[in-house]
């Protein structure tokens, strides 16, 4: 038992590594914020995009999105770091992370808000084009909303997911949570620093889920 | 006739895909005017009635209401004549995540840009005139069907419209709901609302309508007065519907 604690609560790594663990908290959230804004904002502004029904437009957007929810983003952010150098493009640890998380998000965003859409009544559409508010208007007053209900708990998930996965970072030099965790670590000998990550990712992330639960419980509106 | 019309159906076409489902379809309806349009499932009528403000767009003809074609111009245009025409649908289709009174605004103000204070003054005198009034603040989910009919009803009419097109407007209602959503209709009429109205209620018509269109494959087959349709059917086809219908 003495040894259990000695390994994974020592005080005196804990005292000495705290303030590396918490940058790295910092620069975590930092990353999670940037990737959770720009990818569900690209995704909607693809779904949008996706409704006015332009063929060629759709068929990239589609292969944007079944590209990106099929490959590792690990894979890709190996790419974008240790391979584009080499023809020209020279981009810092975190922008590559926040850059293909955000377009990993992206593509699984757009699927969930069309999916969305195409479950917004066609009547609805219809309701909103007779009173002459146009397409635009009703995508916007109307299906939009609808539409952004429906996606929220699914979003909420995916946006979970995702923003774990900044930990990928590791691989790549960021000095995220658990890149900052594994340097303690091998300094101190110590699998303390590990233990610390776990109580900052679940400090993080625990009360992401609980929000998760409670806009989940709320979406439904007034009966139907 | 001494007037013009205020909606004048001229050689509507519609096919879908090979099927010609509208075949050069005429229709005048005068200012004030109810025509009651009837006619067997797959007639035709639903068909018609989307192409008088383009929800369905017709393979040929023209449209024009109060004298001017919304077949020709621009999409703005379009949204503009959209306004004049008021649409009622079978399944009500409010917005669900909108208050009743929200529901009345909202082409009023981002369409038509009036002042918020303009339209829901606007919206509640409308709510008022199909009894709805104190249910402003409710949600569509929390209304009966005959409740939510006439507050489409009201929505429709907010938009000051030239012409109201009611789509099998009692259809989707219970039994006991029907009549609430007649009467309204019959107020507008009588306030001198020009309307168009596809529907099964027979006994509305006879007291109502000015005139009856009966409609088959496509085609009119027959139009007159309530009388003259229901009294004295001229065509064979337009008799074996009614004795189908009333029997
Ligand atoms: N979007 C569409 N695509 C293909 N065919 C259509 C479409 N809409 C309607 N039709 C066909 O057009 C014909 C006329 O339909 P419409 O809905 O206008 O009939 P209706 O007279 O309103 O019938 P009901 O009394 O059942 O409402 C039907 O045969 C229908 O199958
Ligand atoms: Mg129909």
């Amino acid at each position: 038992m003495d040894r259990f604690l000695e390994t994974f609560f020592n005080p005196v790594v804990m005292a000495q590594y705290t303030p590396d663990i918490l940058a790295g908290v910092w620069v975590t959230l930092q990353i999670a914020a940037a990737i959770i804004v720009a990818g569900i904002a690209a995704g909607l502004a693809l779904a949008c995009l996706r409704s006015y029904g332009i063929r060629v437009l759709n068929v990239f957007i589609i292969c944007y999105a079944d590209i990106f929810r099929a490959l590792p983003p690990l894979v890709v952010i190996l790419i974008l770091y240790f391979g584009f150098p080499s023809i020209g493009i020279q981009l810092s640890g975190p922008m590559v992370l926040f850059i293909v998380l955000a377009a990993t998000l992206a593509a699984f965003a757009e699927e969930i808000f069309w999916a969305g859409f195409s479950s917004v009544e066609k009547g609805q559409w219809e309701a909103g084009i007779a009173t002459g508010l146009g397409f635009t208007r009703t995508l916007t007053y109307i299906a939009l909303p609808q539409a952004f209900r429906l996606a929220i708990p699914p979003i909420v998930n995916r946006v979970l997911a995702i923003t774990k996965m900044t930990a990928l970072g590791s691989a790549i030099g960021v000095s995220e949570i658990l890149s900052s965790a594994t340097t303690a670590q091998s300094f101190s000998g110590s699998a303390t620093p590990l233990t610390m990550s776990v109580i900052a990712y679940l400090a993080i992330f625990l009360p992401m889920v609980a929000a998760a639960r409670w806009l989940e419980s709320r979406t439904a509106w007034k009966k139907r | 006739m001494a007037n013009r019309p205020m909606l004048e159906v001229v050689a509507l076409e519609k096919r879908f895909g090979p099927n010609t489902i509208l075949k050069k379809i005429d229709l005048k309806v005068a200012e004030s005017e109810l025509v009651f349009v009837i006619g067997p499932s797959g007639s035709g009528k639903s068909t018609m009635l989307r192409c008088c403000n383009r929800l369905e767009e017709p393979t040929s003809g023209d449209i024009l209401v109060n004298g001017r074609n919304i077949m020709a111009g621009t999409r703005r245009d379009l949204d503009r004549m959209r306004l004049q025409i008021g649409m009622v649908f079978q399944g009500f289709h409010l917005y669900p995540h909108m208050s009743v009174l929200k529901n009345v605004t909202l082409a009023q103000r981002k369409a038509l840009k009036r002042s918020k204070a303009e339209a829901d003054a606007r919206a509640m005198n409308m709510l008022e005139q199909v009894g709805m009034a104190h249910k402003a603040d409710a949600y569509p989910g929390e209304l009966s069907g005959g409740q939510q009919q006439r507050v489409a009803i009201a929505r429709s009419l907010a938009l000051d419209p030239k012409v109201m097109l009611f789509d099998e407007p009692t259809s989707a209602l219970d039994p006991e709901l029907v009549g609430s959503v007649l009467k309204v209709m019959k107020d507008l009429k009588s306030k001198g609302m020009t309307m168009v109205v596809v529907s099964h209620e027979m006994a509305f018509a006879r007291e109502t309508a000015d005139r009856v269109v009966f409609m088959d494959g496509g085609v009119v087959v027959e139009e007159g007065t309530p009388d003259e349709i229901f009294g004295a059917p001229k065509a064979e086809r337009t008799r074996a519907f009614l004795s189908r219908v009333s029997g």
